[in-house]
Formats: structure tokens, C-alpha cells, sequence
């Protein structure tokens, strides 16, 4: 039995330990990369990808999948891009609009009891059409302050490690250790028994999704603040990366398990995945599937720990 | 607290349907303040629902419930209401969140603990109550509840169901609270719970150990088909009558349970392993044909000898077992027993692919067969095997599981436990299938913390810490030996009595048992 409490503790310095490894590998490489001015390079598109990885992780707190996601913030970059620059009021409007949308999509699961999957399938289509309305050609431009928040350097760090440890430890406090924290959890683990406790599911839900809601518009302003225009397109592949990342960070998919830093980890883990592969010189062909292989590493060690840990 | 003896909830004509099942039929009952109410009955008789009412998380659908306190408080109880009455349920399945701490889902339960500093106040509650219930626990708060093994977790259930942080608790219900426990913890369980009502609380037991009723509660009451049949001062019981009242025949010992069958030694045996903690060269070893038991306290082995002998067909060890098809009954039917998204008939069939299929596609005609037939062999009460399994009752899930395991083609049939929780009728059907079956030559492995069980076995093997102590034959087998074997110099050395106000009337009790 005393090796329970230590595998849980291996298991939840694995996705720091992977990050170590990665930066590690690449400092080896490109040694030049282990400077102000390289880490920011490396590390400049890991915001947006760590806040879709925490509105992803929000949803599979309470048992659910978003897959739509990476749509969702596309569309927050189109709105960030062209709305939020020419009428501010509106902007700010719309994607209030679209938390509250959020909730509701929260809701309708829970009520009508469908799967998350195919709703929040279905959501992708339609934030992607929306998005196609608001900007049909790539283009737009995003607000200054925008640009100014995202490009501002800090003395030190890169301003996306600042950023990124800042996050996660309030959403660490939020989820992991608030009281009503451990009931939104519990949801995941055991709604049965949540809410013989005397609380409500629906609210449980609702507050989860829309937290989910405001970290994709998170994630989409920040994209743009570093890509300066947008494309309904943009963020596609954030769905599975998102999802990655909450499981490389710690996550699993059901019972509610879930670890807000560790998540932040593994965004900043895969992103700094892809440019480790192109310092290998391994062919872009090639490098979604070797995305994949890391991946699948850092699974099996979890898994292995999680062995250790029964004997 | 209210003066004991004075009602604190009067039921009155509460009722239930689902659809066109009636699961409670208009119901009065009175909850004493000061009192053990011990309610019996066999499965669906409706003692579930009616607690649930109780609890707030089912609205009945006509009826009354009168608080001493408040007055009427129907329609439009709930949760909440109950809680504010001082109403708290362990319910029959584990209702704790896996994913959290011990100390996490006590805050679940208290609304009331929140803000900075939570989780120590939280840690404390329950420790300190676990310490109170159970000394001698070895729970850490801290713990997350999904390491914890099952009686743990039963046991941080039914603390958490009595700790106290704002409101005062005034009814606690306690729904086969000790099936997960060992005969010392459930003691340390029942004396508290008497602490509880001497102090002028109220408290519901139900329980399918009908000595642990009589014993331990004031008054009980027998409910069969929906509705309560007997209600009546514990001491006007005994096991005859109680079980006469919930009516399951009690039937006459078998004669037909046979001196036990020499051992042929000549013969191998199909099972032979040798557990992991054991120093001595004992075997467990079973032979064809042969219902052999695995004894002592719960948690001690048994389960991990049973795994060992289905993985030697894996390992492909020694032994002729590698050949032999198995199957195995499970304990704990929530975590791996019964696919909870499919059919019944899917969950009885799915142990039987092989024969089932025809040029690597599933018969469908067969298998309706096979779902027929077992549903008549082992009364599973449903409309159609095509429901889904949740909507059976526990006793009704594990009577599919067993089906599972009997409809294939195994030989040996490795069983973990799996009556905990079942009633008493259901469990007299499914000894007498166990019997059937070792006569045609099917040979069972059978791991049970009910003594009544070990009555069943031809060959018992009692363990303790791993390893087996006893080794005994047919007519060797008595309560007192087994007791004997499973405590004999433990750190618990001197309490085989825990079990003793049992031990004292065998007639009465073979009388159910067989």
C-alpha cells in the first residue's frame, strides 16, 4: 500500500517529466534554441493550443467529449479578426453570446441525455458555416490591444511561460482544490451519487461548458494576437490536439480524472513535439504520425507507472 | 433530538409505479425516534424503493409523509429536504466518487463545508469519524477513494453517512451496509449504530443476514410484493418466522447432501495451485465434480487464488487446468460483472460466443435460444430479455451473471463472493443450480464470507493473510472450525465470538441454509 500514494505522484510529474525531455532533446539539436529569443519562437503558438487544451479538459471533467472545438475557436478568430476590430461592442457581444451558447449546448446534453459526441460534432459544422459567414476569405485583422498583449516580452521568460503557469494555477485552484471543485469532479467520477448529495448536475454541467466556451474564446483571441488575421480554417486541428493534450497531461476520458497543470504540460509538450520533429529533419509527411508515437510513449510509461503502482 | 419512541416520520399510504410495475403499493409505516427498524424482504419486495422515497431521490406517486418536526411535506420533497430533516442514506451500491479523496467526498455530502481551509475541516470530519466507528481503520484521508479496496470503501460510506457538520442527524438508513465488511468491522458497524439509537436517533437496517437483523434491531418489518406483511417487536422473531413471513419456503435440509465424497487422490486433480503467501506446500486443489469453498475473513486471499487459477490456464503452467474452460462469476457485479449498456440477454450470451457462432458470425436463432432457455432455468424476472440489465434488480443481475458463467462451456466456475446482497430466495435457487451442475460434473471454486454458503461445499479451504490455514472435508466442516481457522493467532486472536450469537442455533438456521 505504500506504493500508491508514490505512483500517483510519478504519474502526476510524468507530463513535466516528457516536457523536460522534449526541451531537453531540443536544447541537444539546436542549442541555440536555449535562448529568449528561441524559446519564444518554439513556445509562440503553445497559448492558444494550452487554453482549447483546458476548454477541452473542462468538458471531460463531467464525462464528456468536445469535438468541436477546434471549430469553436475558429470561429472566435473570425469574430476576434473582424467584429471585435470594427465595432468592439459587438464583438465583446457575440462571443458572450457564444459562452452563453456553451452552457446551453451543456444543458441540452445533460437534459436530454445525448451524446456529447455527436452534439458537439454537430456544433462543429456549425461554427465552422458561421464562421465561413463572418469572414468567407481568409483576412480580417485583429484588434491592436490584441496584438499588443500577445507580442508584449517580458523580462526574463518568454511571456507565453509567465502566461501559461499563471493559468494553470488558477485553474488548479479552481478545479482541484475550491470546494465546489471537487463536486464538478465528482460529477465526472459518480453522478449518481453527486447528486443523492443534494446537488445539481444540470448546474454542474452548465458551468463546466461554459467555462469550456470561455477558454475556446480565450484560445481564438490569443491565436489571433500572434497570427494577426484569421481563417475560418485556422484552428481545425485543435479538436485532437486538445484531446491529446488533456490525456498527455494526465487526463483520462471518463471518471472524471483530470489535472489542470498537467494539461497546460502536455499543449506545450505537443507543440514543442512539432518543431522538435522538424529539427530531426523528419519530413512533415511524417510528423503527425510521429506526434502520434510520442504520444503513444508517454501513454505507456503512464501506463506502466499505473502497474508498479498495483503490486 | 425527539423523545424516543415518538414517531419522527409517519408514511402513510405512500405508493410507486413505474409504468405498469407496481414496485411499492401504499405503504404506512411508522420511524420511532430511539428505534432499530430492521426491514426484510426479498428482492423487488420493494424495500429499495421505499428508502429511497425516504431519501428523497424518488417521488412517489401518491401518499404521504408526515415529519414530526415540520408536518406534511409532500408533494415536492427532495434531496435537500430530507437532508434539512436530518435524513442520511448508504445506499445499497457504492455511491462514492472514485476519482476523489476520502476526505473530497465528505464535502460532498456537506454543502455546509466550503471556503478557505475546506479540506482540512473536511480531512477531520471524516477521520475523526471513521476513528469513532471503526478504530483501527488504516484510511487516510487523502486517499483516493478508487484505491481503495471495496470494504474500505463501505466502510468511509457509512462513516460519511454520520458525520455531522451543521444539522443534526435524526434517521439514518443503512441499505445492506455489511455485505462488503468481515464479521469484526460489521460488529464495530452494529455496536455504533446501537450508540446511535440509545442517543435517541432512528435508524432503517435492511439486510439479507437475518441474524444480523434480529440481533440488532427493536422492531422489524417484513415487506414482500410492494407492501409491508409484518411489522412486529424484534424479539416476536426468530429465523423460522421471518423467513416464513417474507415467503420463501423453508425448506427441509437436503438430505440428499451427501457425506462428502472421498477425495480420489489416485486421480489428478484439475485444479492445483499454491498461493502466492503460502510458506507450507498446501495446495488448493479441486477435483471434478467437486464444489470446493474458499473461507475466512473477507479480503484474506481468496479472491487472488481465484484469479491465480483462471491465469494458470494463461501461464500454461503445470496442470491439467490449462486445457479445462473456466469462467468466472464476479463480486463486485458494478465493476466487472454486467455490461451496463446491453441487454440482459446480450450480458447471459456473451460467455457462450464460441458455440454460438456459425462461420464466424453469431446465430441469431441460437442465441434467442439460449437467452430462452436460461431465463426459464433461472427465473430471471423480466417482460423481455431484451431490456436493458440495469433494469433488474441486484439479485436479479447477479442470477444473469451466474447464467452467464453456467450457460458456457466451462468446467470450472470460479465464484468471487457473488451472493453478497442477494436475497434469501434467490439464493436458495441458485445453491440448488450449483448443486445440479457439480452433479452433471462441472467442478465450482466457490469464495464466500457467509457461513451458511460453506454449508454448500464438499471441500473447504480457509485463508488468512494470503495462505491457506485449514484444509477441511465435508464433515469436518463446522462454523466453529472455520471461525477458529480464520482468527487463530491473528492480531484479532481473541474474537472468534464476533460471530458467536450465530453460531448458537444450527437448527434453525439449516433450516434456510440448504
Amino acid at each position: 500500500m505504500t506504493f500508491v500514494p508514490s505512483a500517483r505522484l510519478l504519474r502526476s510529474l510524468l507530463p513535466a517529466f516528457s516536457l523536460t525531455v522534449i526541451l531537453i532533446a531540443i536544447f541537444y539539436l539546436q542549442p541555440r534554441a536555449m535562448s529568449y529569443f528561441g524559446l519564444n519562437l518554439l513556445l509562440n503558438l503553445a497559448l492558444p493550443i494550452a487554453f482549447a487544451t483546458l476548454a477541452q479538459m473542462c468538458v471531460i471533467a463531467v464525462n464528456d467529449l468536445d469535438l468541436g472545438i477546434g471549430a469553436f475557436v475558429g470561429f472566435v478568430a473570425c469574430v476576434g479578426a473582424t467584429w471585435l476590430n470594427e465595432s468592439p461592442v459587438l464583438g465583446v457581444a457575440v462571443l458572450a453570446l457564444c459562452i452563453l451558447a456553451y452552457a446551453a449546448l451543456g444543458a441540452l446534453i445533460h437534459l436530454r441525455n445525448l451524446p456529447s459526441i455527436v452534439v458537439t460534432l454537430g456544433m462543429s459544422f456549425f461554427w465552422l458555416g458561421l464562421a465561413l459567414l463572418v469572414l468567407p476569405t481568409p483576412g480580417g485583422k485583429a484588434p491592436e490591444w490584441v496584438r499588443a498583449v500577445m507580442t508584449f516580452k517580458a523580462p526574463g521568460m518568454p511571456t507565453t511561460i509567465y502566461a501559461s503557469a499563471m493559468v494553470a494555477i488558477l485553474v488548479h485552484f479552481a478545479l482541484m482544490r475550491s470546494a465546489y471543485g471537487a463536486v464538478v469532479r465528482g460529477v465526472g467520477g459518480n453522478p449518481r451519487s453527486v447528486e443523492r448529495a443534494g446537488w445539481s448536475i444540470l448546474k454542474a454541467k452548465m458551468s463546466m461548458y461554459a467555462l469550456a466556451g470561455f477558454f475556446g474564446v480565450l484560445s481564438g483571441i490569443s491565436l489571433i494576437g500572434l497570427t494577426t488575421s484569421a481563417d475560418a480554417n485556422i484552428a481545425l486541428r485543435y479538436t485532437l490536439l486538445s484531446i491529446a493534450g488533456v490525456i498527455l497531461g494526465g487526463g483520462e476520458f471518463v471518471g472524471g480524472r483530470i489535472s489542470p497543470v498537467g494539461a497546460v504540460l502536455g499543449a506545450m509538450t505537443l507543440t514543442l513535439a512539432a518543431s522538435f520533429l522538424s529539427f530531426l529533419r523528419i519530413s512533415p509527411d511524417w510528423q503527425i504520425g510521429a506526434q502520434g508515437a510520442i504520444l503513444i510513449i508517454v501513454l505507456a510509461l503512464r501506463v506502466l507507472i499505473n502497474r508498479a503502482g498495483k503490486k | 433530538m425527539l423523545n424516543a419512541l415518538e414517531p419522527f416520520i409517519t408514511v402513510d399510504g405512500v405508493g410507486k409505479n413505474y409504468g405498469a410495475v407496481q414496485a411499492l403499493q401504499s405503504v404506512d409505516l411508522k420511524i420511532l425516534a430511539g428505534q432499530a427498524l430492521g426491514i426484510v424482504g426479498h428482492n423487488g419486495a420493494g424495500k429499495s424503493t421505499l428508502i429511497s422515497i425516504l431519501a428523497g431521490t424518488q417521488m412517489p406517486s401518491g401518499g404521504e409523509l408526515t415529519f414530526a418536526q415540520s408536518g406534511i411535506s409532500l408533494p415536492g420533497y427532495k434531496v435537500d429536504q430530507a437532508q434539512a430533516h436530518g435524513i442520511r442514506c448508504v445506499f445499497q451500491e457504492l455511491s462514492l466518487c472514485p476519482n476523489l479523496t476520502v476526505a473530497e467526498n465528505a464535502r460532498i455530502l456537506h454543502p455546509a463545508i466550503r471556503g478557505v481551509g475546506w479540506k482540512a475541516r473536511a480531512r477531520r470530519l471524516i477521520s475523526d469519524k471513521l476513528d469513532e466507528v471503526f478504530p483501527g481503520h488504516g484510511i487516510n484521508p487523502d486517499d483516493e477513494v478508487g484505491d481503495l479496496s471495496i470494504a474500505k470503501r463501505q466502510m468511509v460510506e457509512i462513516a460519511r453517512a454520520f458525520t455531522k457538520v451543521d444539522s443534526p442527524i435524526h434517521l439514518i438508513i443503512l441499505d445492506e451496509p455489511t455485505s462488503s465488511l468481515d464479521a469484526i468491522i460489521a460488529q464495530q458497524l452494529l455496536t455504533h449504530l446501537r450508540g446511535f439509537v440509545d442517543q435517541g436517533g432512528a435508524c432503517i437496517l435492511i439486510s439479507h443476514l437475518l441474524e444480523e437483523i434480529l440481533q440488532s434491531s427493536d422492531r422489524i418489518v417484513v415487506m414482500r410484493d410492494g407492501g409491508v406483511v409484518d411489522d412486529r417487536a424484534a424479539r416476536d422473531f426468530d429465523r423460522g418466522t421471518l423467513v416464513e413471513a417474507m415467503g420463501s419456503v423453508a425448506k427441509e435440509k437436503d438430505e440428499a447432501r451427501k457425506a462428502a465424497k472421498a477425495r480420489q487422490q489416485e486421480s489428478e486433480a484439475l485444479v492445483s495451485i499454491r498461493p502466492a503467501q503460502q510458506s507450507d506446500g498446501r495446495r488448493l486443489q479441486a477435483f471434478s465434480g467437486e464444489i470446493v469453498g474458499l473461507a475466512g475473513l473477507s479480503g484474506h486471499g481468496q479472491t487472488d487464488a481465484l484469479i491465480d487459477v483462471y491465469q494458470q490456464k494463461r501461464r500454461d503452467t503445470q496442470g491439467p487446468a490449462k486445457t479445462v474452460p473456466m469462467a468466472l462469476v464476479p463480486g463486485d457485479r458494478q465493476v466487472d460483472g454486467v455490461f451496463p449498456l446491453w441487454s440482459i440477454g446480450m450480458n447471459i450470451v456473451i460467455g457462450s460466443m464460441r458455440q454460438l457462432t456459425r462461420g464466424g458470425l453469431i446465430n441469431p436463432q441460437a442465441e434467442a435460444r439460449l437467452c430462452e432457455d436460461w431465463r426459464e432455468k433461472i427465473a430471471i424476472r423480466t417482460p423481455d430479455m431484451n431490456n436493458n440489465i440495469l433494469s433488474l434488480s441486484g439479485g436479479n443481475q447477479q442470477k444473469a451473471l451466474f447464467a452467464r458463467a453456467l450457460a458456457s462451456d466451462a468446467e470450472i466456475i470460479l465464484m468471487d463472493d457473488p451472493m453478497r446482497g442477494v436475497d434469501i430466495g434467490t439464493k436458495q435457487e441458485v445453491y440448488e443450480m450449483i448443486r445440479e451442475e457439480a452433479g452433471l460434473g462441472r467442478t465450482f471454486l466457490w469464495y464466500t464470507t457467509e457461513m451458511d454458503e460453506l454449508e454448500h461445499c464438499d471441500h473447504i479451504y480457509v485463508f488468512r493473510n494470503g495462505a491457506i490455514v485449514a484444509d477441511l472435508a465435508g464433515d469436518e466442516v463446522t462454523e466453529q472450525r472455520v471461525l477458529h481457522a480464520s482468527f487463530e493467532d491473528g492480531a484479532e486472536g481473541g474474537k472468534p465470538e464476533a460471530k458467536g450469537p450465530e453460531a448458537k442455533e444450527p437448527e434453525a438456521k439449516e433450516g434456510t441454509a440448504s
